[in-house]
C-alpha cells in the first residue's frame, strides 16, 4: 500500500481527504505511482502531468522522505519507505503568491 | 411556473442562483468547485439540465465538469486540449513570435440543438469542439489559419472568449479573440475569415485598420436577426448590419466607449446594453457610478440605468462574460462584478437589485430560463 498526500485543490476535485491509499503491487517509480493514482481517480488526469507534453506541471512538486524529487526523472525509483507505506508520497502545489 | 437559473463563475468557485419567475427570492447554491477559477459555466439549449463548467487554476491546469441534473451533481470529463498539427507561433506583446500554448478554457458554448455537442474557446486562442458531451475535444484548426501568426495577447491573455451561433444557418458561427478580432465561418467551422472591416484601433495597432489584431471584448446578437451584430471593442461600441462584413461605430453619447460586455434584450432586437468603464488603464466605472447603458435604437442613443445601482464610490469592473439576459416575458438582465455582486433587473434594466453582494470576483454570468 502506498500513501499519497494530495494538495487541497486536488482533494476537492477527487472528493477525498488529505491522503489516499493506493495498491502498490506494480509501483516502483514516480511515474508508476502517478499512473495508479490516475487510474483510481481519473478526474485528476492532466492536473499533475500535462497530457500533451507529458511533463510535470510547472507548479507541482514531488516530496518523499524529506527529499525533493520534483526535478528527478519520472522513472526514478521511490524510496523503500514510500513503497512500504511507512512514509507518504507528497504531491505539493508550489508556493506562489503572497 | 417558470424558473430562472443564474450560473455564476467566480475566481474561487461556482454558484447557482435560482428563483421562480417573480425573481424576487433567490436560492444560492455553492460554492461548487471551491477554490478553483470558474471562467465559464453554461447550459445546453437542447437540454437545460446539461451544464458544462470550465474549472482551472494556475497550479493544476484545466478541468471540464459536466452535470446532467442542473448542477446538483457533477463529473469531470475530458480535459485534453491538443492543438491540431504543429501549433506554431503568434505575435507576443513586443511583436516577436511566441509559441502557441494551451492555458485555459474561457468559454463553453453548447450547441443549439444537441446537448452532446459543445464548443470551447481557449487561451492561447483556438476553438475546440466535443461531440461526446465533453469527453474528448478536437480543434477546429481552420480558425488559426486566419492569420494566426499576427494575433497577439491582450492584457487578459490571447483568449477566444466569445462563441455565437447563427440560429438560422447551422453552418455559420462567429467568434471573438483578444487581441485578434472577430471571425466568421460559413462552412460549419472548416474555414474562417476575419470580419474586422470598419474597426479602428489607433492606440493599439501600427495600422489602425488592420485586418486582424483588434482587441474585441465581446459580441452579441439577437436570434431573430443573426445578421446584425453588436460589439464592445477595447474602445468603441460597434454594430454590423451584414453579419460582420463591415462595422460602424454606435458609441454615441456614452460617457466612455471602453467596456467589456454587450448584450441584447430577449424580445427587443434593437435594445442593447453595455456597461461603460473609464478606460483601459482604469478598469472601473466613470465617476464612481455603476451605470448600465441601454439603447433602444440599436446604438448611438443611450440612456443611463441607475435605479438600484451604487452611484458613488463604486470602483468595480464588469467582465466580458458577466452580463446576460433571461427570456421571461418581462426580460431580466443580470450582471456580476469584480467586487462579487450579482445584480438583477426584472424590468429590462429600469431598476436593479443585488441577488448576492459578497461572492468572490465574478468572472462570468449565464442565465437559463426554465419551463
Amino acid at each position: 500500500m502506498i500513501r499519497v498526500v494530495l494538495p487541497q485543490h486536488l482533494r476537492t476535485l477527487a472528493q477525498v481527504g488529505q491522503e489516499v491509499d493506493l495498491e502498490a503491487e506494480f509501483v516502483q517509480t514516480i511515474s508508476s505511482v502517478l499512473d495508479v493514482l490516475i487510474k483510481e481517480y481519473p478526474m485528476l488526469r492532466g492536473t499533475i502531468v500535462d497530457q500533451v507534453t507529458g511533463q510535470r506541471r510547472p507548479y507541482i512538486r514531488f516530496f518523499a522522505c524529506g527529499q525533493d524529487l520534483s526535478l528527478e526523472p519520472m522513472a526514478t525509483p521511490l524510496p523503500e519507505a514510500i513503497l512500504t507505506g511507512r512514509e507518504p508520497f507528497r504531491i505539493v502545489g508550489a508556493m506562489a503568491g503572497g | 411556473m417558470s424558473e430562472v437559473r443564474v450560473l455564476v463563475g467566480t475566481q474561487k468557485g461556482a454558484f447557482i442562483l435560482t428563483s421562480d419567475a417573480k425573481r424576487t427570492a433567490w436560492d444560492v447554491h455553492g460554492p461548487l468547485f471551491a477554490g478553483w477559477e470558474i471562467y465559464h459555466m453554461n447550459g445546453s439549449h437542447a437540454n437545460p439540465d446539461r451544464l458544462y463548467a470550465s474549472q482551472s487554476n494556475g497550479w493544476f491546469g484545466q478541468v471540464i465538469q459536466r452535470s446532467n441534473d442542473g448542477g446538483q451533481t457533477w463529473e469531470a470529463v475530458g480535459n485534453k486540449f491538443a492543438y491540431e498539427g504543429v501549433p506554431g507561433t503568434h505575435q507576443w506583446y513586443d511583436g516577436t513570435q511566441h509559441p502557441w500554448e494551451f492555458k485555459r478554457v474561457w468559454q463553453l458554448q453548447p450547441s443549439l440543438t444537441d446537448p452532446e455537442t459543445v464548443y470551447a474557446g481557449v487561451e492561447d486562442a483556438g476553438l475546440f469542439r466535443s461531440i461526446d458531451g465533453g469527453l474528448s475535444w478536437q480543434e477546429e484548426p481552420g480558425l488559426r489559419a486566419a492569420k494566426g501568426h499576427l494575433w497577439q495577447p491582450g492584457a487578459g491573455g490571447m483568449c477566444l472568449h466569445t462563441i455565437l451561433f447563427d440560429p438560422s444557418n447551422p453552418q455559420r458561427m462567429f467568434v471573438a479573440i483578444s487581441a485578434a478580432g472577430a471571425f466568421r465561418t460559413d462552412d460549419g467551422g472548416e474555414t474562417w475569415r476575419p470580419i474586422n472591416q470598419g474597426l479602428v484601433s489607433p492606440g493599439e495597432l501600427p495600422d489602425k485598420t488592420a485586418e486582424v489584431g483588434h482587441c474585441v471584448h465581446n459580441l452579441a446578437l439577437h436570434p431573430s436577426r443573426p445578421g446584425i451584430l453588436f460589439m464592445q471593442k477595447h474602445w468603441d461600441v460597434m454594430r454590423s448590419d451584414d453579419a460582420g462584413d463591415s462595422w460602424h461605430e454606435v458609441s454615441g453619447n456614452l460617457p466612455s466607449d471602453f467596456g467589456f460586455p454587450v448584450a441584447v434584450h430577449a424580445h427587443e432586437p434593437n435594445t442593447i446594453y453595455v456597461i461603460p468603464i473609464k478606460s483601459d488603464s482604469e478598469h472601473y466605472p466613470p465617476d464612481g457610478k455603476l451605470r448600465v447603458y441601454r439603447s433602444r435604437s440599436g446604438g448611438d442613443e443611450w440612456e443611463a440605468l441607475t435605479n438600484g445601482l451604487p452611484q458613488k464610490d463604486c470602483y468595480v469592473n464588469v467582465l466580458r462574460s458577466a452580463l446576460a439576459v433571461d427570456t421571461l416575458d418581462s426580460c431580466g438582465i443580470y450582471f456580476g462584478t469584480t467586487g462579487g455582486q450579482v445584480y438583477a433587473s426584472i424590468d429590462s434594466g429600469d431598476s436593479w437589485t443585488p441577488i448576492v453582494r459578497d461572492l468572490p470576483k465574478v468572472l462570468s454570468v449565464e442565465v437559463q430560463s426554465l419551463p
